[in-house]
């Protein structure tokens, strides 16, 4: 190679890294600059008391004492429900001879075209059927079960990949040991499955803590603390958009909410990282190829 | 005779992996099979213990007895079949979890309670695969943080518990360095007369040393058969097939 040809080659490696460079910094920023300006305009209103009190004046000003535990509550519902579906779902899709079947193929675009629909719209349907056909009226209940459908498919998703991750030798073993399937199943395939299954849940968490549109048609609007499950309640993502959009006046208090939301989502997503870190180690260790 | 199999076949799908095998096992003694890749040593190996079974497209013909008893018959279970022939993989497949649960995870399925009964037979199996000394004070420990060669003895200490009469070996050195490969070559030397055991390995030099007696398998016509059978030195020292007689020799395979 010539030393022009050399030189020229060197210039374009590092245009190259600098264009990655700007687009990396271009990323980064963004997200800087959404939780700086969260965080810069929340921080007036943050203190203990705001975690706890009530709402006033429409939520200009108190707290969101109540809202944290209607978040709570529709997040208890969604897990009661999704997890054990979610579980269940994944265990048939993975726990067979043939994971390749006509009906297991099926139930995979089904959940595809359900990660697919808008929330909104998911929305309007929990409204029709859980609030109106079921007569659970805007409720804690029918927002945690229309949010359950929404976070299934990416939990069951995560599931079966957590099983699949499992290595096949496992279950070889286990049935040379003369295990049946399903003490396979629950002495060894699930446990080995744990963390990349619970770092599933906890990015489903994410994504229920982050949603507005389905709850807004199902669990509702109100800022009271709410009784029991058949009660309305208003959740955080609620709270902000309806503080942002419907209240003159209550943007500080909207930036305070996210401030709380921000950092509960950004502690979940550690959780996760760890569980998958915990997860991928535990696979290496036991399923590295030879 | 321990295990016997009469035109023993296996396929899968429309693929043809062994085909009329023929072989009589004796009890307590060490049968080696040998040949080249891809010759179906492992699949007659797992249809001895029926994990054949597992695979959706596998079938298999013919017959396996073992003690007299047919694998197949209405009466026999995989499951009781598989704890009276125990199987240890090429790779170490210890289980995600501590030495001693993985050792008495299999204990208890089959119905062993009592705690001291289990704790002696975890003592016992794990002295019998030279590995007590090493893992006695940290039994709690993940079985993962074990080197390959200890991955693999507590394999087999995990099959021994079951206190089978058969062990099935599918090249249990081979993913092995040459020292641990070496400390389980002993192992399988200290069992003969305790257990039957046949094992599959690709090292020629392994099989003269450890067997009692040889099979050797060949691919003819896409399938897999045995070539050539008996006691190893007569198989070793004059074989009669000439393909067997030349892969032995390291001409060939």
């Amino acid at each position: 190679m010539s030393r022009r040809t050399a030189r020229i080659a060197s210039v374009r490696e590092r245009l190259t890294a600098a264009l990655i460079w700007c687009v990396a910094v271009v990323v980064l920023g963004l997200l800087g600059w959404i939780l700086v300006d969260v965080i810069v305009r929340g921080a007036d209103g943050w203190s203990l008391s705001f975690l706890v009190a009530e709402p006033e004046d429409a939520g200009r000003a108190g707290g969101i004492g109540p809202i944290i535990i209607s978040t709570f509550l529709v997040l208890a519902v969604t897990f009661a429900v999704s997890v054990p579906l979610s579980l269940a779902t994944a265990i048939a899709l993975t726990e067979r001879a043939d994971r390749a079947a006509l009906d297991a193929r099926l139930v995979r675009r089904c959940l595809d075209v359900l990660a697919a629909v808008p929330s909104i719209v998911l929305g309007l349907f929990g409204n029709a059927f859980f609030c109106v056909a079921l007569g659970m009226g805007y409720s804690i209940l029918a927002g945690g079960l229309t949010l359950a459908c929404m976070v299934l498919p990416i939990m069951i998703r995560t599931t079966e990949q957590a099983l699949a991750a499992v290595p096949d030798e496992y279950r070889l073993a286990a049935a040379g040991l003369g295990l049946n399937h399903t003490s396979t199943l629950f002495r060894v395939l699930l446990p080995a499955a744990a963390p990349a299954m619970a770092a599933g849940i906890v990015l489903g968490i994410g994504r229920a803590l982050a949603e507005t549109a389905v709850l807004i048609f199902t669990a509702g609007y109100v800022v009271r603390m709410p009784e029991s499950l058949a009660d309305s309640g208003r959740v955080m993502s609620v709270h902000i958009y309806d503080l942002a959009m419907n209240v003159p006046g209550g943007s500080a208090q909207a930036y305070t909410t996210a401030t709380v939301l921000v950092v509960m989502l950004l502690l979940i997503n550690t959780v996760a990282v760890a569980l998958l870190r915990l997860a991928g180690f535990r696979h290496v260790a036991g399923g590295r190829e030879a | 005779m321990m295990i016997q199999t009469e035109s023993l076949g296996v396929q899968y799908g429309s693929s043809i992996a062994v085909r009329d095998a023929t072989l009589s096992v004796e009890t307590g003694r060490i049968t080696a099979i040998v040949g080249p890749s891809g010759c179906g040593k492992s699949s007659f190996l797992a249809a001895l213990n029926r994990m054949t079974d597992l695979l959706p497209d596998a079938h298999v013909t013919g017959r396996v007895t073992i003690d007299g008893t047919d694998i197949h018959g209405e009466s026999s279970s995989p499951h009781d079949l598989r704890r009276r022939v125990g199987m240890i993989f090429q790779k170490p497949t210890p289980f995600p979890m501590s030495i001693r649960r993985n050792i008495q995870l299999a204990l208890r399925e089959h119905g062993m309670r009592e705690r001291a009964a289990l704790e002696a037979t975890t003592e016992r199996v794990l002295r019998d695969v030279g590995l007590w000394d090493e893992v006695c004070d940290r039994l709690e420990a993940s079985a993962l943080q074990l080197s390959g060669g200890q991955q693999q003895r507590l394999c087999m200490a995990r099959a021994l518990a079951l206190e089978p009469q058969v062990l099935l070996l599918d090249e249990p050195c081979s993913a092995l360095d040459p020292i641990a490969s070496e400390r389980v070559e002993a192992l399988i030397r200290e069992l003969r007369g305790r257990y039957t055991m046949l094992i599959v390995t690709h090292n020629l030099a392994q099989a003269r040393r450890l067997a009692d007696h040889v099979a050797v398998f060949w691919v003819r016509d896409g399938a897999g058969v045995i070539i050539e059978q008996g006691p190893a030195a007569r198989v070793f020292d004059a074989p009669r097939d000439p393909t067997a007689a030349a892969y032995l020799a390291g001409v060939q395979g």
